[in-house]
């Protein structure tokens, strides 16, 4: 790199070009910048075979954070309860639940209060809806930040997912307190809970990151989407108990991933026994889904900057 | 020094038309394909509808060049520009990147309307690539440089438009990539604070970093960058020294009226510009002059409806987009008449503009209502240094004007 230092009279002509910035001697950087053999970043149209890009999502990690800081708090700006709502929505509908459901129609809830029964399905299902029907919008709600600037694209959906579940963990807060308020004591099947949240939030990641690309090419999809969960909660045990449905369909409603996920919930709070054949096909779709909505993802983001 | 960006036949193409519009529904799809079967049975998607935003393009950057992308509308800037920066993908071609690349192609992308200025450089930075640290480390100097201290936890939908896109280039202006991308974001704000952005670029470009920069002023092309590339129709045309560059497009873009400016006939509008041309004191139609002579501007109007209160003039621009200045005609409001066509003459002094190119742009307007006719940069000229006190300095930049000054000793 050549160097000067130390100002050497200008010559007429020098004076009159050092008007024009571009004439200028350009300094060095402040640190040398080292330049690998190796390009830091390669542009190529991506082949039908796609690799995850794992190690570029852990580079944006921090982005992760922010959009999920910022779905939380934009949320509740200019609500005068604020962040109360979450703990309030699923409350009242507990509430209604508990009059209509619980009261007069008199669903069974194994044993347990219908109030706690319900609000803990309906925790857990809340999540997952508000989560997988936001992540399916969220890339269409970014066409901003798609069109402008770039970052792995799969943080948008994965955000909207990871919002709600700051959601679901202040909600899961008034559980706490309802179960001291009905006198539920825990036993050690809720070492079972965390796993069965991972399992969960990898559902709704896997449903949000496979809606969310669709929907940039079919709208279509953002439409479906809330009538088809409204269908989904009414074939999952969230304000009845599965062991509603007659023995020998039971192995249909297992199919249902949520089944084992739902119904794992409340056993593992309320220390009942564990529906292990609904959970493991809950475990087998979930990993599979992901794996398939990953691939999918990627090889459908190429397309989103010009189609969105 | 080495290459810090090498760009190797790149190529996009967009799908257009009717029927592959900006998304499609399932319907559309369903009802495609039962249209046309075979054609979907073969994945052909009407091949006849696609354009080449950017066709073979190749060129190599060096670290800590300035280069300026030039080139009219739908020359393929701004898709070269997103490729760049990953945004999307190219249909062939590669492109290797020794460094790393923050893309301006908006400023403020991202920003949240309910957030605060203090929360908005935050989430602003995290978008634009920043780490949090890095933000926190340059917090006070983002502030300093927006000047918005007092308004830092007001959200921003209560800003005027000029805060809001003094904090959003403040976020922008102290990203520090080795590879920095722009788009035109310069033209906002108010003067002074678009000076304060040049001035903040041109320091960027001093540290030895690379800047690729799109922009449709000449005149922050001239001053900021290095070098150039023109593109047309998605090729590189030209590229290398930015005046040469720069001097090369405002020859082409005026190319098809180098002998002077003729219009139709323009029916609908109440005055209209028919032709202008530049002669000599002879009366020929030149187009390049000595600095020793006269220009006579040759300028033919058709009054359709006469509107008392217009005037006509023209602004003369120089090769680095610079207006030299505007002249206005005094005697025009004696030449009102109806169904007239008039022709006036303006004279440019000798030993006026220095030497080096100039275009024209011709108007008629009625002040503070608007523009009754317009013809923009055309009748292109060029002087010729014929012995000026400049010629020592070829091709450097001493002004726009011969100012004939009195120098007493």
């Amino acid at each position: 790199m050549n160097v000067t230092t130390g100002k050497t009279p200008l010559t007429l002509q020098q004076a009159a070009s050092e008007e024009t910035v571009s004439h200028l001697p350009y300094q060095p950087l402040d640190k040398p910048l080292v330049l690998s053999g190796e390009p830091l970043v390669v542009i190529e149209p991506t082949k039908s075979w796609v690799a995850l890009g794992l190690r570029d999502l852990w580079a944006y990690r921090e982005l992760l954070y922010f959009l999920i800081w910022r779905d939380v708090k934009v949320r509740y700006k200019q609500t005068a309860l604020g962040i109360l709502w979450v703990v309030l929505q699923p409350l009242l509908t507990t509430l209604i639940l508990t009059i209509f459901l619980g009261k007069l129609a008199r669903v069974p809830s194994d044993g347990i209060p219908y109030p706690l029964f319900v609000y803990a399905g309906l925790l857990s299902w809340t999540f997952f809806s508000a989560a997988v029907t936001s992540s399916g919008n969220s890339l269409v709600g970014s066409a901003h930040l798609i069109t402008k600037v770039y970052f792995p694209r799969m943080i948008i959906p994965g955000a909207a997912v990871g919002a709600r579940l700051v959601d679901f963990g202040i909600a899961f807060l008034n559980l706490i307190v309802l179960m001291i308020y009905y006198g539920v004591g825990v036993t050690k099947a809720i070492f079972i809970l965390p796993l069965l949240i991972l399992l969960v939030t990898l559902l709704t990641l896997g449903i949000g990151m496979w809606t969310s690309a669709l929907n940039v090419k079919y709208r279509d999809v953002g439409v479906v989407l809330p009538v088809f969960m409204q269908l989904w909660m009414f074939a999952s045990p969230v304000i009845y108990p599965s062991s509603i449905v007659p023995q020998k369909y039971q192995w249909i409603y297992n199919l249902n991933p949520l089944t084992g996920i739902l119904d794992g919930f409340r056993s593992a709070l309320f220390g009942q026994e564990i529906n292990w054949d609904a959970l493991s096909i809950s475990t087998g779709f979930t990993i599979a889904l992901l794996v398939y909505s990953a691939y999918a993802f990627r090889r459908m983001e190429k397309n989103f900057a010009d189609i969105v | 020094m080495s290459s810090i960006i090498k760009v190797e036949k790149l190529s996009k193409q967009y799908r257009i038309g009717a029927r592959q519009t900006s998304y499609g529904t399932l319907r559309d799809k369903i009802s495609g394909v039962a249209r046309a079967p075979l054609a979907a049975l073969r994945g052909r998607k009407h091949a006849d509808t696609t354009i080449w935003a950017l066709k073979d393009v190749s060129f190599e950057i060096k670290t800590g060049e300035v280069v300026g992308i030039i080139g009219g509308n739908g020359a393929g800037k701004s898709t070269l520009l997103k490729v760049l920066s990953r945004i999307t993908e190219p249909t062939t071609g590669r492109i290797e990147l020794y460094g790393r690349v923050a893309s301006l192609l908006e400023v403020g992308t991202g920003f949240h309307p309910e957030l605060t200025g203090r929360e908005n450089i935050y989430l602003n930075g995290a978008i634009l690539g920043m780490k949090r640290t890095e933000i926190e480390r340059k917090f006070d100097e983002i502030i300093a440089f927006a000047e918005l201290d007092e308004f830092l936890d007001t959200p921003v939908k209560h800003y005027s438009s000029g805060m809001y896109m003094r904090l959003a280039f403040a976020v922008a202006a102290h990203l520090e990539p080795e590879i920095l991308v722009i788009d035109e974001v310069l033209a906002v704000g108010d003067l002074a604070f678009q000076n304060k952005c040049l001035g903040k670029m041109g320091e960027v470009a001093k540290h030895g970093r690379t800047v690729v920069f799109v922009s449709h002023q000449m005149g922050a092309i001239a001053q900021l960058c290095n070098k150039a590339l023109l593109l047309n129709q998605g090729a590189i045309v030209k590229e290398g020294d930015t005046q040469r560059v720069i001097d090369y497009y405002m020859n082409e873009v005026s190319s098809g009226t180098s002998a002077g400016f003729t219009a139709g006939s323009q029916p609908g509008k109440e005055i209209f510009i028919t032709s202008a041309q530049a002669l000599d004191s002879e009366g020929n139609k030149k187009s390049y002059f000595s600095h020793k002579e006269p220009i006579v501007i040759a300028i033919s109007c058709k009054i359709n409806r006469w509107l008392p209160t217009s005037l006509m003039g023209f602004f003369v621009r120089d090769s680095r987009g610079r207006k030299v200045f505007t002249t206005n005609n005094p005697d025009w409001c004696k030449l009102g008449q109806n169904n007239k066509e008039v022709r006036i003459t303006a004279t440019i002094p000798l030993a006026f503009l220095v030497p080096g190119k100039y275009v024209f742009t011709f108007a008629v307007t009625v002040p503070n209502v608007g523009v009754v006719d317009l013809v923009e940069d055309v009748l292109p000229i060029t002087i010729i240094d014929a012995g000026s006190v400049f010629s020592a300095y070829d091709g450097g930049d001493y002004g726009c004007v011969f100012a004939n000054c009195d120098w007493k000793s």
